[in-house]
């Protein structure tokens, strides 16, 4: 179910400020792909166009191609909703639904968008709370808020929710900085474990996540504030880390700027 | 920088870290305007107080079974007896069919504004009358609905009418407090709805407005807690009976804010009696319906499963 997002020529403004310009690249199913770059490089701005989100804040919009399997996504009759449905997010800060329990927040995605049955519910949510390695954590106890829980078991509860819907992409944004080492390093795990099943993109400031958890790397910059971002090179991450193509990646990674 | 012996702790201090122990001024201060907030909070809770008690007192004693169960009919002011069913029940339903109008064209005023109007031209518009709309004196709306519904349209005395008055008062006050509640549910919210490929209107009606859903029903009860209280646009749309209609379309009723304007009118000792134990009545009935709303929160809220 995992596919290959292609990007061309994407441009992506708030208002009149265009915040990333030009970006063209290929996104491989069944892998990870990293985001990296300084703060403000428009890197979590090109996340988020990738799954129509980045027009849900008023006056942004959005010029250019992504390509889902060949299905442009920002085609005149695509439902904006169904793209969200096949392209999951997780997002920096964990945001279960306060009103809900554990389980109603993994069934949220589903009950919201149909009608199943309570067992077909159930099944479901078991599934994706073992495939966030949560499920031993909060068996015992589903109809418990789900904002009792810390901190790192809401962010792989958020993780849950993303997977239950089975969408064929997953958007991560920064997924474990708000997070403790031990719950990042539970993430990551989970991260290499996703990428069997899904096409995986996240955003990073830990240029160590990065180099730990995916097999290709894309650097953004932006040439001086306020200017758009873009991005500077693409490569696998081994590749961006031991002897990237452009000066400019060197300089970041080895901690000369940014 | 010179560090005396013999010198007393203080200074000690002072000269080794810089860090200076509380001056005596500043605990002056800090003492004088603590005494000065608790005042004000005993200025602000006498009044409270002693109307609270003044109702209990001279309302308890008529506060019988008799009162609660009867209406005036036939009960001239000199006559003992009496009491005010027929108020409670017109309450009642003027409050509820009052709420029943206000707080859905409220709710969905504060949902478009905070969700659709973004802003907007039409959303600046809107929440302009709003402010308009909460200052418009409480006679005037009962004016309104006279002029309109009852002379313009020819409609009857009803309680109806007052429903239809006392809304103009409500929805302002729903449409503030449920707006504030909307902006206090954080974005994240929204945006992990979205992502889960949610509709916006499904977004709204099962995450953000559940969200809220406690300082929704906080500003509803304030807002009927307000009208409940109002007599002026009653007399001008309700009118007055001493009889009992439970009719709340067709023929004038009674409301017990009219109901104590009336009794307190009267010469005699009974009757200014019954005004009292009807303020009263209306006081336990606005309290009554809070301690509802706390429930239906309270039973609502996550920390009661927690």
């Amino acid at each position: 179910m995992a596919k290959q997002i292609e990007v061309a020529g994407l441009d992506a403004y708030y208002g009149s400020h265009k915040a990333i310009e030009g970006i063209s690249m290929t996104i491989e199913p069944r892998s990870v792909t990293a985001f990296i770059g300084p703060s403000g490089c428009g890197k979590s701005t090109f996340l988020r166009t990738l799954n129509r989100m980045h027009e849900v804040i008023p006056g942004a919009r959005v010029e250019g191609k992504v390509r889902l399997e060949e299905q442009d996504l920002y085609g005149a009759d695509v439902d904006p909703v169904s793209v969200r449905r096949t392209i999951g997010m997780v997002f920096q800060r964990p945001n279960p639904f306060p009103t809900m329990s554990i389980f109603d927040n993994v069934a949220a995605g589903l009950r919201l968008n149909g009608r199943y049955s309570r067992s077909e519910l159930e099944g479901i949510v078991e599934e994706s709370l073992k495939g966030a390695n949560l499920w031993n954590e909060v068996k015992d106890r589903l109809n418990k808020p789900g904002a009792g829980l810390s901190g790192g078991q809401q962010q792989r509860l958020c993780i849950a929710r993303a997977i239950a819907v089975r969408p064929q992409v997953l958007l991560m944004d920064e997924p474990c900085s708000a997070l403790d080492p031990i719950s990042t390093l539970a993430i990551e795990d989970l991260i290499s474990q996703l990428k069997l099943d899904y096409t995986i993109v996240i955003v990073t400031h830990n240029m160590q996540q990065a180099a730990r958890v995916s097999d290709k790397t894309a650097f953004f910059n932006l040439a001086a504030q306020g200017q758009p971002g873009k991005l500077v090179e693409m490569d696998e991450t081994s590749k961006i880390f031991t002897n990237p193509a452009e000066k400019a990646t060197e300089d970041y990674i080895t901690g000369r700027f940014g | 920088m010179t560090v005396h012996t013999g010198i007393h702790t203080r200074s000690a201090i002072k000269t080794r870290t810089g860090i200076q122990p509380i001056s005596a001024a500043r605990r002056a201060k800090d003492r004088l305007v603590q005494v000065l907030v608790y005042l004000a909070f005993a200025l602000a809770v006498i009044p409270l107080l002693s109307l609270l008690w003044l109702v209990v007192k001279n309302g308890i004693g008529r506060f019988d079974m008799e009162f609660l169960t009867h209406s005036m009919r036939n009960i001239g002011a000199r006559d003992a007896g009496g009491g005010a069913y027929h108020a409670i029940v017109g309450t009642l339903e003027q409050v509820l069919l009052a709420s029943l109008i206000a707080v859905p064209i409220g709710l969905l005023t504060a949902v478009y504004l905070v969700e659709y109007g973004e802003g907007g031209r039409l959303s600046r518009t809107i929440s302009f009358f709003v402010d308009v709309m909460t200052g418009v004196p409480s006679v005037v709306s009962g004016l309104f609905v006279l002029a309109f519904w009852i002379l313009v349209l020819g409609m009857p005395f009803s309680g109806f009418a007052g429903a239809l008055a006392l809304s103009i008062l409500m929805m302002p006050v729903v449409v503030r407090s449920a707006e504030e509640m909307l902006r206090l549910v954080p974005r994240e919210l929204r945006e992990a709805s979205y992502a889960l490929g949610v509709p916006k209107w499904r977004t709204i009606v099962k995450v953000v407005l559940p969200t809220a859903f406690t300082g929704i029903v906080t500003g509803v009860m304030l807002a009927v807690a307000r009208v409940a209280g109002e007599t002026a646009p009653l007399l001008l749309t309700v009118f007055i009976t001493d009889s009992i209609n439970v009719d709340p379309f067709d023929g004038p009723q009674m409301g017990l804010p009219l109901y104590v304007f009336d009794q307190a009118g009267r010469p005699t000792d009974t009757a200014i009696n019954r005004a009292w134990t009807g303020a009263l009545t209306l006081i336990l009935i606005v309290m009554l319906l809070n301690l509802v709303a706390r429930l239906i929160t309270w039973w609502r809220s996550p920390a009661r499963r927690r």
